[in-house]
Formats: C-alpha cells, structure tokens, sequence
C-alpha cells in the first residue's frame, strides 16, 4: 500500500515531538502500519460483503418468498404428491406491459378454482402492434408473498423471452399447480406477469 | 531538558513550511487540514443553503414560477449530497483533525499524509457533483442528478448525465471518508498520551471512533450499489433491472443499508461534543460517561440492522415490517440513555448562556423533536400515511438540521477561541443562535402539518389548501439561510483578531486541549502528556 519511503512521511507528525525516543516512535509506526493493514482487510471485506449481498438477497426472496418472487425453471419441481380435493384455492391472473414494449398483452382467463396440488393449464394471451419483430420477456410474481414458493411452474412461456413477428398474435400457455403444503389461511393467490422489453 | 530543546529545534525546522498554495496543498499538520476541512464544509453549508432556498423560493406560492421541474429535482436532490457528504461530514472530520490530538495529548494524527489526501479529494468531489449545473449551460447534458439523493433504481438508471457525475462523486466522497476514518481509528487506538486508557478518553473521540468503525462497514456498500448502477447504465447488467432478472427494490436495500448508519455517522460526533460543552458550562464533570459510552455502542449496532424502516411501504411481507419496526423503536432506548444523562448533567448546575451553551441546549429540544418524530414515523400503521410526505422532511431537518449542524455550531463556538487565540463576538453569536432556532422552527413546524395533511415531497408545486404554510416556511426559510452570514462574519472576524482568548477561556472546561495555548503550537504535543 505505502511504500517504504513513505513510512518516514506517515510519522512526520510523530518525528517533530519524540525525537529523542526514536525506538518508541519506530514501534509507534509499525503499530500504526499493521492497524491499518487490518482496517484495509475490514473494508475489503466490506466490500466482499455487498457483493455477497447480491445473490444472497435473490436466494433469500426465493426461499422466502419476499417480492413475491416464484421460484425459476425447475428441474426441482417434483409431480404434486396427492391432490387435496377437500380445498378450493382462487387462483387470479393479472398482466401488464412495461413501457418500451408495445404488445398487448392479457390472460385468457381472468381466474380459476383449483384443488391443491391438481395440475393446471392458464393461457395469456400477446399480441406485437408494431410493424417489426420484437422479443419480450415476462417477469412473474406471486401475491401474497408467503404464497409465492408453493406456486409451482411446470411450463411456463416466462421460462425464454418470446418473439413476436409484426402483427403476430400469440397464445402463451402456463402450467402449474399449488402445492398441498399452502397454509390454510390462504385462499386466494394471485399471479401477476409484467411484460418487459427483452434485454439484449 | 535536552529532550526539550532537540524537539523545540525540530519544531521550528518544521514551522518553515511552503507559504501561499503550496502549504495548504502539501500540508500534513492536523490543524491546517482541520481548517481545510472546516473551511470547506462552511462554504459547502452555504452553497447547499443556495440551492434549497431556490427550492423554497418556488415553493413560496402554488403554481410553477421560477424554474422547471426538472431544475427543481437537480435542487433538491444536489442540495441533500452537499449538505450531507460536503458540509456535515467534513465538518465533523475537521473537528476531529482539529480535536483529537489536542484531546488525546498526541503530536499529530497517525497517518499526516494520507490525511493530506483525504482531504484533497473533497474539493474534486464537489466539483463533480455541481459541474453538471454548468454543463447544462453550455448545452452538455440535461443538468445534475435529478433523482434525488437516494439515487433509487429504475430512475438513476434512465437520468442523464447527472447521474454519472453524482455516481463518481459519491466514489471519491466515500474514499475520503475511509481514509478519514482509518486515519481516525488509528490515531484513537495508537496516539492516546500515556496512561490515557479507552476508558478516559473524551467522549468526542468515542463517538468518532464509533462513527469511524460504522463509516468502514457501510461506505463500501454505498460504494459498490452506486458501482452497480453504474453497470447497469452503460455495461449491459441487470443488477437492478427487472425485466432482465435484477430488482429495483434491492437497490434500495443496499442504498439504506448505507443510509440509516449514516445518520449516526453525522450524529455521533455532535453527540461526542455536546457533554463537554454541557459539562463546561454547568460547571460540572460529564454524567454518566459509561452510560453514554455504553449507549454510543449499542446504537452504533442497532444502526446497522434497521435500514428498511426507510421504505415500510414498498411491500415488505409483515414479519419483516414487524421486525424493522421494533427494532427502530429499540434505538429509543439507548438514545433516551443520552437524553437523561444530558439533562442530569446540568441538573443543579451553576449554569451560564454563552453561545456554545445556547447552541448546546437548544440542540438538546429540538433534536428531541426530531427523535420523537422519528418514532412515530418508524410505526408501520402510521408511516403509511406520512411516508414520502413533508412530515419526514420536517423530521429529519430536526435531526440533521437541529441535532447535525446546530451541535456543529455549539461546537464551533467553544473551540474557536482555542483554535483562532481570539474570542468571538458573545454579542453577534447570541443573535446568530436566537435568529438560527426561530427561523428553524418557523421553517420546519409548518411542514410537518403540511405533511400531516398529505403534501408531498419532492414536488415543485402543490395545492392551494397548502398556500399558506408553504410562504411561512419559505419566508422562515430565507431568515433562516440570511442569519447564517452572521456566523460567517462572527468567524471570518475571530479569525482576524479581536479579544485575546486565554488558555482557558471557559472557566468550567476540562480536558487537555485546554492546557495548550491558544492558539496551540504548531505542533501540538511535542512531549506527550503524562494522563493519571
């Protein structure tokens, strides 16, 4: 960090008043040099930690379920146990289109009752009202938040952008199920989709 | 004795320094990079004082008069940064370079050149952070940082330059502040004179040293959240941008993981002087030193776990509400810890009003305000109601405002007779508090009812129901931002000369700065004092 040469410099406050304990101010420089060795390490660490804090705040909204953040494409999602017929659960859709994107973009069904753990199939339904190919990218979230992680997509069209040749009307299937293990107090689920322009 | 004579030799090789520029530019003697660093943040207080009286001149009556809404963002959000990073923190590093040797019977700071650096990265910083004004004139650009000081993502991510002015500002501001602050902890952990353990040493250097460790940890996040803004800008990352897998809202907690202790950051200093001035003036020892070390300590860590109070309604799941609301309100306690024993430590006092203690009492009432309206700010039910509202820039004007810079003042008041060797005008400070403390509260009282019946913030024009109160806050206001020029005067004056200031000048004063002359020499403990 400093150079040797600098050493002399870090201490000329110290040189002007102990002259005649020069040991004591040598030992004085070295104490002060390996304090600000271990500061340095407290920074980078702190500078380690807020990169951490990326991925461990996406892990913490999926394990969690905060911002209503569903889990992605999963190979995890296993086949619904059972099917509890003895409960019904609303499940609601809603949809909106960022601005940058010019699709018109709704579900073909507005909600549906389902048992947990029966296997579902939802449409959307996309439409490019521009005269050029454009690629769009569907971001879900699930609310109420607890909900999210027992919201579980088989298939969905949020899994790849999708591209819309000029004119083009798309229907975009979903499958899913909500798993048995949703607490009681939850009766309604609603699944919202914003459609953003693709990054490139 | 030849110890005495060979250091005095030395001192006066060392007195020979460059003269004009190049002595400021080189400099490495704590006490001219004090005055550096006070001079700088008192020019800074007034610019950033420019900027928002524009602010409340468009907001005297309804309607848009004097700038575009564009302008007014770049106002408000530039206004926040400078007193922020250009006027309270460098404040608060100038007393420290100025103070803590002198307090801790130490030469010097530990590390003089990297202080040097420190400071010589601030005026770059904000000449960064306004620079975009000009450009706006020229043509370049759209003007400065338009999103306000906490820099939220999408915005900051579409704003114009502006942003990336503010981005490297921030960069350089935060470097300073390290350095600052290893600078600091090692002259606190390594320069105490003899026999000074932790546990005597003024309550100034706890609270910086505190302030010094929260500084470390959380500068870097800031760092590296406005670093990721950047990407995301011009590099083609997602960090915060939904549609390619990012959130917006972790940029929020990455900002306020900064943010919250940055309000301790500017406080604990102020909170370290203040019971050496209470003590000096009621003319008895500080009460309770434990207790206040103790409670430095425990809102230090608590600063650090309650960032998301900033946002309760960006649509946290309700555990998580319930736990940064508890929490918040935890702080009360150690806070309330201070309050007693500031009060206890006048409690039968033979008390006396000079200017440092009107400051320092009046500090204590109003930054009590500014504590209780945070309380009822950090309740979920009712932040709902005045977030984003002129209640929560009421409130943290009576902290920032009130309890930041008006403790500064008490501050700059008591030692300026030590630092200039002058006594200031007793006459023109009285005034300057009275005009200060009534135009504050004329200012701010009145926002915190228009917050109370929803106007909101950050909005260059309102309702006509809001009329009236908005031309009392503005007048306040400008009454307010006028009798700050007395200050200056009062200081500009001291500096030049006046009333010879005795070694110790306040007769209640304790600690070792008070054994040197004043001014003190050069250098300032060339035999480091022996501390029973």
């Amino acid at each position: 960090m400093v150079d040797r040469g600098g050493s002399a410099a870090l201490v000329c406050g110290s040189d002007a008043g102990s002259v005649a304990l020069m040991t004591d101010v040598t030992d004085r420089d070295l104490a002060n040099r390996r304090l600000v060795v271990k500061l340095l390490w407290l920074v980078a660490g702190a500078i380690l930690f807020t990169i951490a804090l990326v991925p461990l705040y996406n892990v913490m909204c999926e394990v969690t379920g905060f911002n209503g953040k569903t889990r992605g494409q999963s190979a995890q999602v296993e086949k619904p146990a059972k099917v509890d017929e003895s409960r019904w659960v609303t499940v609601e859709f809603t949809s909106s289109v960022m601005p940058g994107l010019s699709w018109e973009f709704r579900p073909k069904q507005s909600s549906m009752k389902v048992h947990p753990g029966q296997m579902q199939l939802a449409t959307y339904i996309a439409k490019n009202v521009t005269n050029s190919e454009v690629a769009g990218q569907a971001i879900p979230s699930v609310s109420p938040g607890q909900a999210a992680q027992y919201f579980r997509k088989i298939e969905c069209f949020c899994f790849q952008r999708q591209a819309l040749k000029a004119g083009e009307t798309k229907e975009m299937p979903l499958t899913f199920y909500v798993s048995p293990d949703l607490p009681e107090n939850v009766q309604t689920i609603t699944l919202s989709y914003a459609f953003y322009s693709a990054v490139k | 004795m030849t110890t005495y004579t060979d250091a005095h030799a030395h001192d006066e090789h060392h007195d020979h320094h460059p003269s004009g520029i190049m002595r400021w530019l080189t400099t490495t003697n704590h006490k001219d990079i004090g005055t550096m660093y006070l001079t700088f943040s008192l020019i800074m207080f007034l610019v950033g004082g420019i900027m928002i009286l524009g602010v409340r001149a468009e907001l005297f009556q309804p309607g848009m008069q004097l700038m575009k809404p564009e302008f007014f963002n770049q106002l408000i959000g530039v206004h926040a940064l400078v007193m922020i990073f250009a006027a309270l923190m460098p404040a608060a590093t100038g007393f420290a370079n100025w103070l803590l040797p002198l307090q801790l019977g130490a030469p010097d700071m530990a590390l003089p050149r990297l202080n040097n650096w420190g400071f010589w990265l601030l005026p770059p910083a904000a000449i960064l952070l306004t620079l975009p004004f000009t450009l706006a004139l020229f043509g370049i650009g759209d003007g400065a940082v338009a999103t306000g000081w906490t820099l939220y993502a999408p915005l900051s991510v579409q704003g114009g330059i502006g942003v990336d002015f503010a981005i490297f500002s921030v960069h350089l501001l935060g470097i300073s502040s390290v350095l600052g602050s290893i600078n600091i902890i090692v002259t606190i952990f390594n320069m105490r004179a003899p026999g000074m353990t932790l546990f005597k040493m003024p309550l100034f250097a706890w609270g910086w040293l505190i302030t010094a460790f929260l500084l470390i940890a959380t500068i870097p996040v800031l760092a590296g959240a406005v670093t990721m803004l950047l990407t995301d800008r011009h590099f083609g990352t997602h960090f915060f941008d939904a549609a390619g897998g990012g959130d917006p809202i972790l940029f929020q907690h990455l900002f306020w993981f900064f943010g919250h202790p940055e309000v301790y950051i500017l406080l604990l200093p102020v909170w370290g002087f203040i019971p050496h001035i209470l003590s000096a003036f009621s003319r008895k020892p500080i009460y309770g030193y434990k207790a206040q070390v103790y409670s430095f300590w425990a809102i230090g860590v608590l600063s650090v776990v309650v960032w998301a109070h900033h946002f309760l309604t960006v649509g946290l799941p309700v555990p998580a509400l319930l736990y940064f609301m508890y929490s918040t309100m935890s702080i009360s306690l150690p806070l309330a810890v201070l309050f007693f024993c500031w009060i206890a430590n006048m409690w039968k006092g033979s008390m006396s009003f000079e200017t440092p203690m009107l400051f320092a009492t009046g500090w204590i009432i109003l930054f009590g305000i500014g504590g209780l309206t945070g309380l009822v700010l950090a309740d979920v039910a009712a932040d709902a109601q005045y977030h984003h509202s002129y209640f929560v820039v009421a409130h943290f004007h009576y902290t920032l405002f009130a309890g930041g810079i008006m403790g500064v003042m008490a501050g700059v008041y008591y030692w300026l007779p030590k630092m200039t060797g002058h006594m200031y005008s007793e006459r023109l400070g009285k005034l300057h508090f009275w005009l200060t403390a009534i135009a504050f509260n004329c200012t701010f009282i009145p926002q915190f009812f228009l917050g109370l019946a929803g106007m909101p913030r950050r909005i260059p024009d309102y309702a006509l129901q809001f009329a009236e109160f908005n031309m009392i806050s503005t007048i306040a206001a400008f009454v307010l931002g006028l009798s700050q020029l007395i200050f200056v005067y009062n200081i500009v004056r001291c500096v030049r000369g006046g009333e010879k200031a005795a070694d110790k000048p306040w007769e209640g004063a304790e600690g070792l700065e008070w054994t040197l002359s004043s001014p003190p020499p050069y250098h300032s403990f060339t035999v480091q004092p022996q501390v029973k």
